[in-house]
Order: C-alpha cells, then sequence, then structure tokens
C-alpha cells in the first residue's frame, strides 16, 4: 500500500510543480545575493543568510532556514489535508477501501507518502541550495578554517555534515507535527481545501501568539515555538535547551493528532 | 416462499443505520443466494446504498448482523472482500492517470492481487468491458460511459465470486447497457452472483431472477421474480365484439372498455375455444400478469425524496 501511495504521488504532475515553487525562492535568494552582493548584518534576516556571502557551502542551511517557517509548512498542510478528504470527495476512498485495504494502513501510507514528500523537497531544496551557492556566493574559509559556526569558531567538514544532518530531521519532525495535525483534519472534513486550510490557520496562529508577550504562558505549547531551534545545532557547543524541548512538543504533537485522526477514521461512516 | 438449499451469499439480520434521529435502514433481512441475480429496488433515499454500503464495511451498522459468503462482515472483510466486486454510487477514478493505470494502481492495493499478471488481468477486465482498446488519455477526458464502464472493469480485476452494483447502466447508451447487461448475464451464468441496486423497474424487471424492495429504510418485498409476476388469474381479451363478450359470459367480466375486457378465468385456452365457438372475433388474447411496477407500487409508498403532503 505504501508502494501504491508513492506511485501516486511522484506520478501527480502537481507534487513536482509544488517542489518546485518551493525551490524557487531560495533560488532567488541566491541570485540576489549573488547580483548585489548585500547580505543582511550577522544577526538579522534568516539564520546563516549573514554567512553564506563569505561561505557558500552554508547556503542549503541558509535555504532551509528560508523554506521552514512558511513554504514548507504550507505544503504539508496541503499534502495531508488532501490524504483522506481528497480521495473522499474524489469517490476513491470507497474504492480502496473495499479492495479492502485496511483504514489503519491507509492512514499509515498515507503519513509514508505526505513524509517521502518532504523528504524529497528538503533534499531537492538543498541540492539547489548547495550547487547555487558554490557557484554563486563565497567560498573563502571552506579550506582555510573551516566553516564558521553561528558562535564564531569554526567546525570541521565531518562535524558540520553531521550536523546538517541532525538539523535536517529536527526539520522533518517538525514537519511530521504539521502532517499529523493535517491528517487529523483530514479524516475530519469533507473538503481537502478545509483540511489544509485548518491546519495553517492553527500555524498561523501560532506564529501570532508567539509575538505577543500576553500569550507568555502557552507560548512553550505552541507548534512552531521551536521550529527554528535547528540553528541552535549549529552553536558551539550546541545549545539543547530549545531542540529537545521542541522534539518532546512535536512527538506530543505527533502522538495526540495522529491518535485522534486514527481514532476518528476507524470509527468513520464513509458516505461520500 | 420456497425452501431453497443454495448456500446464501449475502445474508443480514435486523440491519438497521442510524444517522442521528434518521432511521435510514430499518431492521432490513435480506436474503441472497448462490446463483442469484438479485435486484434491489427502491426510490431514491429508501436506503439502498446506505444498506450496500453497510455491506462492504463503508458504514457501520448501528446493530443488527451481516454474513457475505458465509462469513461475517464486517469483522472478516480482509478475506471476504477480496473475492468482491462492487461499484457503489458511481465509478471513481484519478482523473489524471490512464484507465489502465488506474486500475494497475487498484490493483495493486490490499491482497489478491499478484504483480506477475497484473498486466494480463488488467487487460481482460478492459476487453470485457470493452475498452479493450482505450488508448493512453487520462480519465480525465474519459465519458461518463466510459467511465462507468473502467469502474465495471475494477470490479472484474480479480474474478469475483459475488458482484454488488449500484445503478451499473448509469450514463450508458441504449446499446452499452444492452452490452453490459449481457456481460453481466455472462458472468452470472458462468457463476457469479450478481446483486444489483437500481431504481430503473425496467432493467431488473429484464435482468433478475429475485427482487427485494426496500422502502423508507424498511424490506417491504422479498420474493422470486417469476412469483410476482404469476398469472393474476384475469385473462385479458382484445376483440371488437365487446358487447356479445360480455353478454356470453356474464358474472366473470370484470372491467372492459372499448374493444378490451379482463375476464376472470384461471384457463386461457378453454377461454379462447370457448368464445371462438360462439363466433367471436379474437384479436389477442393472454393471461394477464403483474408487472413489476405494479408489484413495487403497490408494495412501497412514496418517493424518497418527496417533501411534501402524502399524495
Amino acid at each position: 500500500m505504501i508502494r501504491v501511495e508513492l506511485v501516486k504521488l511522484l506520478r501527480n504532475r502537481r507534487t513536482w510543480a509544488t517542489i518546485l515553487l518551493i525551490d524557487a525562492l531560495p533560488a532567488l535568494v541566491a541570485v540576489l545575493l549573488a547580483l548585489t552582493d548585500l547580505g543582511p548584518r550577522p544577526g538579522t534576516g534568516p539564520a546563516f543568510l549573514s554567512a553564506v556571502l563569505t561561505d557558500g557551502t552554508l547556503f542549503p542551511l541558509a535555504a532551509l532556514g528560508i523554506v521552514l517557517p512558511l513554504f514548507l509548512p504550507i505544503a504539508v498542510a496541503i499534502t495531508a489535508g488532501e490524504a483522506i478528504a481528497g480521495e473522499a470527495q474524489q469517490g476513491t476512498l470507497r474504492y480502496m477501501l473495499i479492495r479492502p485495504v485496511g483504514r489503519t494502513r491507509l492512514l499509515g501510507a498515507k503519513l509514508v507518502a505526505v513524509m517521502a514528500f518532504v523528504v524529497l523537497t528538503v533534499l531537492v531544496v538543498a541540492a539547489t541550495a548547495y550547487v547555487l551557492g558554490t557557484l554563486l556566493l563565497g567560498n573563502e574559509s571552506v579550506t582555510a578554517t573551516g566553516p564558521a559556526s553561528v558562535s564564531g569558531s569554526s567546525m570541521s567538514t565531518p562535524e558540520l555534515v553531521g550536523r546538517t544532518f541532525l538539523a535536517l530531521g529536527y526539520a522533518m519532525l517538525c514537519m511530521l507535527g504539521v502532517a499529523a495535525v493535517a491528517l487529523f483534519l483530514s479524516t475530519v472534513s469533507d473538503s481537502p481545501l478545509g483540511a489544509a486550510l485548518g491546519t495553517m490557520a492553527l500555524l498561523v496562529a501560532s506564529t501570532l501568539l508567539l509575538t505577543l508577550d500576553a500569550a507568555d504562558a502557552i507560548q512553550p505549547y505552541l507548534p512552531t515555538r521551536y521550529w527554528l531551534a535547528f540553528v541552535d545545532l549549529f552553536r558551539d557547543p550546541i545549545l539543547w535547551r530549545d531542540v529537545l524541548r521542541g522534539v518532546l512538543l512535536q512527538v506530543v504533537y505527533v502522538v495526540v493528532f495522529l491518535g485522534a485522526g486514527w481514532a476518528n477514521f476507524m470509527t468513520k461512516d464513509v458516505t461520500d | 416462499m420456497t425452501a431453497d438449499s443454495r448456500p446464501s451469499v449475502i445474508r443480514t439480520e435486523a440491519l438497521t443505520k442510524q444517522f442521528g434521529r434518521i432511521t435510514a435502514v430499518d431492521a432490513v433481512h435480506l436474503d441472497v443466494r448462490e446463483g442469484d441475480v438479485y435486484g434491489f429496488l427502491g426510490a431514491n433515499g429508501s436506503g439502498k446504498t446506505t444498506s450496500v454500503r453497510m455491506l462492504l464495511g463503508l458504514v457501520l451498522a448501528t446493530s443488527g448482523r451481516m454474513e457475505m459468503l458465509g462469513e461475517p462482515m464486517p469483522s472478516s472483510a480482509r478475506r471476504v472482500l477480496p473475492q468482491v466486486g462492487a461499484m457503489v454510487e458511481g465509478p471513481a477514478a484519478y482523473p489524471h492517470l490512464s484507465g489502465r493505470r488506474n486500475l494497475a494502481l487498484f490493483d495493486a492495493m490490499g491482497a489478491g492481487g499478484t504483480r506477475s499478471d497484473r498486466r494480463r488481468r488488467v487487460d481482460d477486465a478492459l476487453e470485457r468491458v470493452g475498452l479493450g482498446r482505450v488508448d493512453r488519455r487520462p480519465v480525465r477526458a474519459y465519458s461518463f460511459g466510459m467511465r462507468q464502464r473502467l469502474g465495471l472493469a475494477g470490479c472484474l480485476l480479480r474474478q469475483p465470486r459475488l458482484l454488488v452494483l449500484d445503478e451499473p447502466t448509469n450514463g450508458l447508451d441504449p446499446q452499452g447497457i444492452q452490452e453490459i447487461r449481457e456481460l453481466l448475464l455472462d458472468l452470472n451464468r458462468a457463476g457469479t452472483t450478481v446483486f444489483l441496486s437500481s431504481h430503473l423497474l425496467a432493467e431488473i424487471e429484464q435482468m433478475c431472477t429475485r427482487v427485494g424492495v426496500l422502502d423508507r429504510g424498511r424490506l417491504v418485498l422479498q420474493a422470486e421474480l417469476a412469483e410476482l409476476r404469476a398469472p393474476t388469474g384475469r385473462v385479458e381479451v382484445r376483440t371488437p365484439d365487446v358487447t356479445r363478450v360480455r353478454q356470453l359470459l356474464d358474472g366473470v367480466v370484470e372491467e372492459y372498455d372499448g374493444h378490451r375486457l379482463m375476464v376472470r378465468d384461471p384457463d386461457p385456452a378453454a377461454l379462447n375455444a370457448r368464445l371462438v365457438q360462439a363466433g367471436v372475433r379474437v384479436t389477442s388474447l393472454g393471461a394477464e400478469r403483474r408487472n413489476l411496477e405494479d408489484v413495487v407500487m403497490a408494495a412501497a409508498t412514496a418517493s424518497g425524496d418527496r417533501f411534501g403532503a402524502e399524495p
């Protein structure tokens, strides 16, 4: 069943269009930086963006920082929101279930497909960013001292690669949280758009509340609170506090919403 | 109803479904036997589709018991459903893929379809429904009739023992309807039980051996079609000599008009001989049979989508 879902994902032209669109933003940023040489001052703007002018190999991380707050979650919300509600709207859900495909298996396969989409997108973004970064942006510190960590000290290449993978894993866990919420809404709503918009509403509300001092008490529980904590993985020494809290929070979101989605789907009358 | 020794294929006991306060299906006892072409009749909104969905495990019953192919449903769905081909409320497919690829995808879902002969089975199924030479255009570009045929092909992928079809000839032209009817009868002769849900009485009357009529969620009638259409004990006589016949058969003529009489007489042959001997010119004469429409109209009350005052 997982293979069927992956085939469906990869054969859908929209999947590739979405990835292309997501990929376009960091590419545009790279071109603009290369043309103008105007990076944000250190400590301002998206993470790592100030560093890429000197070291282009850091651009994949900068690209991740650009894509993670908005583009990727929107794409995940749409893809996961469509998982059940989209099949229902199309009428194909009933034909899958009477094949028969178990409801738990179907939900599992959908989740795997959404995550495959995330992995694919992140990989495409990172690869494009690496190519553009090395071609267009600075290549000064790579050989001499090694790339600098956010804290200023230098890192060896294996260390950088390891931390990059940690950061990618962290970002994917954050997207898994989004996918869980969207999948849950997809089992509740009859409309894929409703499920996607509901998820986005939650993320926007969360982002908004994070800027509000009065919401201080609930901020640690908001889904987007620790999203950008992956930057801390590049400090020296690694600042684990926010990353670990972020992991814990996302795991709670995933468990709660996947559980709710599963329970709802198992007892749902499929009447579309 | 006569006792039937054939194994039961679909059997429900007091099957009930409530959506909130509305009872969509009310204590239905279905009984479909192997080899039947069973016509499941009912007006729109009478609960046909909900019943079919419950049988297939899509809608969960509020109460009652179901068996399909001798096993309890929906608990044995994993064993039973691979042997069932079903079409519920119109066909559905992924619009951006070709018909062939759609079938291959559906075949790959769930157990029962091995990969090695998938291509052959997909080709066979398409051939059977008359789409054997279909090109690679996406389903998006299919006509309604082609989609309907594709849906049927999807039911046939695994050589099902039971076909559950909801309005299978919807959207087809007369030739298409004829073709699909032949196909279903062919399959039935080869041993497939067919459960056909429809609101088209003529279609059911032409194909089915057994009918069940659902009215507002209740099964108001379930019997062999031949039994329902048994002679009524009246004979219809068409003749230009109506007055003469009335004089001759005084007391048994129940209705008449300008050129036609209804005569209560169990033996049309004897009646014919008698009329001809008396010199009556008989245009035509035959035993009256009830048609399905009369039976259904008598059993059912009103159209389910009617929300006005009782007619």
